[in-house]
């Protein structure tokens, strides 16, 4: 236990102090405009990774949750003029609610069913988010206003890359807490046998909801943050491929390593701008690099690598 | 019946004839493996778009026809012997993330051995409708329809009648006890591969003269598939077809009555409702877990 708590203080600090170095190696607003990026996604992953790692329940509809976070952020700030937190906070509410009423019968399912469940809300929501053209834009997308807390209004990229960084590092801290809890245990006890812990008395049916919609709602605020720091949204963010990149971003990084899901969130954000170096065979190469991660990394990196440094210490 | 409701009936039988044939692929290879294809659209673009360049460049139809569908089953082979079976054992999504992987790669060898373009083939039989009871109804989709109904006759007899198809229904039921009588079950899911993307690549001609084919043809087809062989029951061609027809119709009604623009969600909603209420599929077989 006391291992535990000191590898955990040991990866916040490294996370935080990664965080704090990484403006001193960026030198233009390319470079922060990835970073920010890595941190929103991660923000994602994390929360994806309590419902995939820790309680072992796929899902292939959270970009979903994000896309409606970021809608509910813009449509409320543009066309009701709502402060940008309440509209936030008011996004991650409705994603809340609707995630709630939908987890219940959805989390019944499992495996391939739980999959397709959670693929067809997902579809379903990007297709409302397409055709509903009056209130999103359609897929031409919508411009969103500019984010403002208590009348200062974050300018530049610079200054984006410490609100990301800050959320981000909160993020980690509830997820970390999250899993230390009696929740925690719970989930572990449900992923490996769900039947087990049912006859031992745990209601996995509830806990399952509850780590779905934390999961949600983290997906909702980031993807508010998301709308007001790119300016302009469109569908695409909530489509099928977008959830995907979610869950192999979780995947890649080490199912139920928190810490796992940041790496990933880092590594296939900038992996694209990699990739774009090979134009025409981009889609081939990232297919190629999906394909092989999966098969030869089948842990993800993080549990994989420390495999690797536990069986030979230095 | 009204005109109308006939016409509706004859395109959503149609479309729903190849989310049918999409949807056996994903059964047959489920089967086999329990893994579900996130890639057999791209079977189904590949069917429709190498016919489309191949008569481009001269080659008659039939000829173009069957050098597609090889083309096709060729590369479902590599599919599975480069993809799935080097993943052996891994977990649900890993497979999940894999079959998507090549499903990405696919659409990019596309974009490049292809092109980004929208391409339409000629009507195999003219272009002249049928009239029926008010309602009329292009060649090529009886063409589609009888497609589906002879692939339906040829699985049923491969798989009652020959020694393979019986060998591939024992591995579905228990893949240990299959390979203790002798059956080769990593064969069994590569002839899984070969017969799924054989059913894509002929749906894919299919539909090529009816709807546009192009690179990212396969994404939504694939998934409609999916719902095909979910809403059956996983697992049951037969099933899957049954669902197929099922969701076109559904699809064209409300296409037709309430919204063309929500055309594509339909699918989904029927195979939402159909997994809160029937978790198992209309036809399928409840699963008991094993402690």
């Amino acid at each position: 236990m006391n291992n535990f708590l000191q590898a955990r203080r040991a990866g916040l600090l490294m996370l935080a102090l990664s965080m704090a170095v990484l403006p001193l190696l960026m030198v233009n607003s390319f470079h922060y405009d990835i970073a920010i990026m890595i941190g929103i996604n991660a923000i994602v992953c994390v929360g994806l990774n309590l419902l995939i790692g820790y309680a072992g329940q796929v899902s292939l509809g959270h970009a979903g949750f994000f896309a409606l976070g970021a809608y509910a952020s813009t449509i409320l700030t543009d066309s009701y003029g709502w402060p940008s937190i309440v509209a936030m906070l008011a996004g991650a509410l409705l994603v809340g609610v609707l995630s709630f009423i939908v987890a219940r019968p959805i989390l019944r399912l499992k495996g391939h069913y739980l999959a397709m469940g959670t693929l067809g809300m997902g579809i379903i929501i990007s297709i409302i988010l397409n055709q509903e053209v009056d209130l999103t834009g359609g897929p031409d997308g919508m411009p969103v206003p500019s984010f403002v807390i208590f009348g200062w209004e974050p300018y530049g990229n610079q200054v984006w890359y410490w609100i990301v960084a800050i959320a981000l590092f909160i993020s980690v801290v509830v997820a970390l807490n999250i899993v230390e809890s009696p929740i925690g245990r719970a989930l572990r006890s449900l992923h490996g046998s769900e039947l087990a812990a049912g006859t031992m008395g745990v209601d996995t049916l509830r806990f399952k909801v509850l780590i779905f919609v934390v999961s949600a709602v983290m997906a909702s605020l980031a993807g508010s943050l998301f709308a007001h720091y790119s300016g302009f949204l469109t569908p695409t963010e909530g489509d099928f491929f977008r959830s995907i990149e979610f869950v192999t971003m979780v995947v890649l990084g080490g199912m139920a390593s928190t810490f796992g899901a940041v790496i990933g969130a880092a590594i296939l954000t900038i992996l694209p701008q990699i990739l774009a170096a090979f134009h025409d065979y981009e889609m081939m190469m990232h297919g190629l690099v999906l394909m092989g991660i999966m098969i030869f990394m089948r842990k993800g990196l993080v549990p994989t690598i420390s495999g690797w440094l536990r069986r030979k210490p230095s | 019946m009204s005109a109308q409701f006939l016409q509706f009936l004859f395109s959503g039988i149609t479309v729903g004839a190849i989310y049918a044939l999409v949807g056996v692929g994903f059964s047959v290879i489920y089967n086999s493996s329990n893994v579900i294809n996130f890639a057999q659209g791209e079977f189904v673009m590949i069917g429709g778009m190498a016919t489309v360049f191949l008569s481009a460049a001269g080659v008659p139809l039939p000829l173009a026809i069957i050098l597609a569908v090889l083309a096709a089953v060729i590369i479902g082979y590599l599919v599975e012997k480069l993809a799935i079976e080097p993943a052996k054992g891994s977990s649900v999504v890993n497979l999940i993330i894999i079959t998507i992987g090549v499903s990405i790669f696919l659409r990019g060898l596309a974009q490049v051995v292809f092109d980004r373009n929208f391409h339409s083939l000629k009507a195999f039989s003219g272009t002249e409708p049928i009239q029926i009871a008010g309602a009329s109804i292009t060649t090529q989709s009886l063409w589609v329809i009888g497609g589906l109904v002879i692939a339906t006759l040829v699985l049923g007899w491969f798989f009652n009648r020959t020694l393979t198809g019986k060998a591939m229904l024992a591995t579905s039921y228990n893949k240990d006890a299959a390979k203790l009588v002798g059956i080769n079950t990593g064969r069994i899911l590569q002839l899984s591969f070969m017969i799924a993307a054989f059913l894509g690549a002929v749906s894919g001609i299919l539909i090529a003269p009816i709807a546009l084919t192009y690179a990212n043809v396969g994404v939504m087809l694939g998934l409609k598939g999916f719902c095909a062989a979910m809403v059956g029951g996983l697992g049951n061609p037969m099933a899957a077809i049954a669902g197929g027809l099922l969701v076109g119709v559904a699809e064209a009604l409300t296409a037709g009555y309430l919204s063309s623009a929500y055309k594509d969600a339909v699918a989904f909603i029927i195979i939402l409702l159909v997994l809160f209420f029937m978790p198992s599929g209309l036809f399928g077989r409840k699963e008991v877990d094993k402690v």
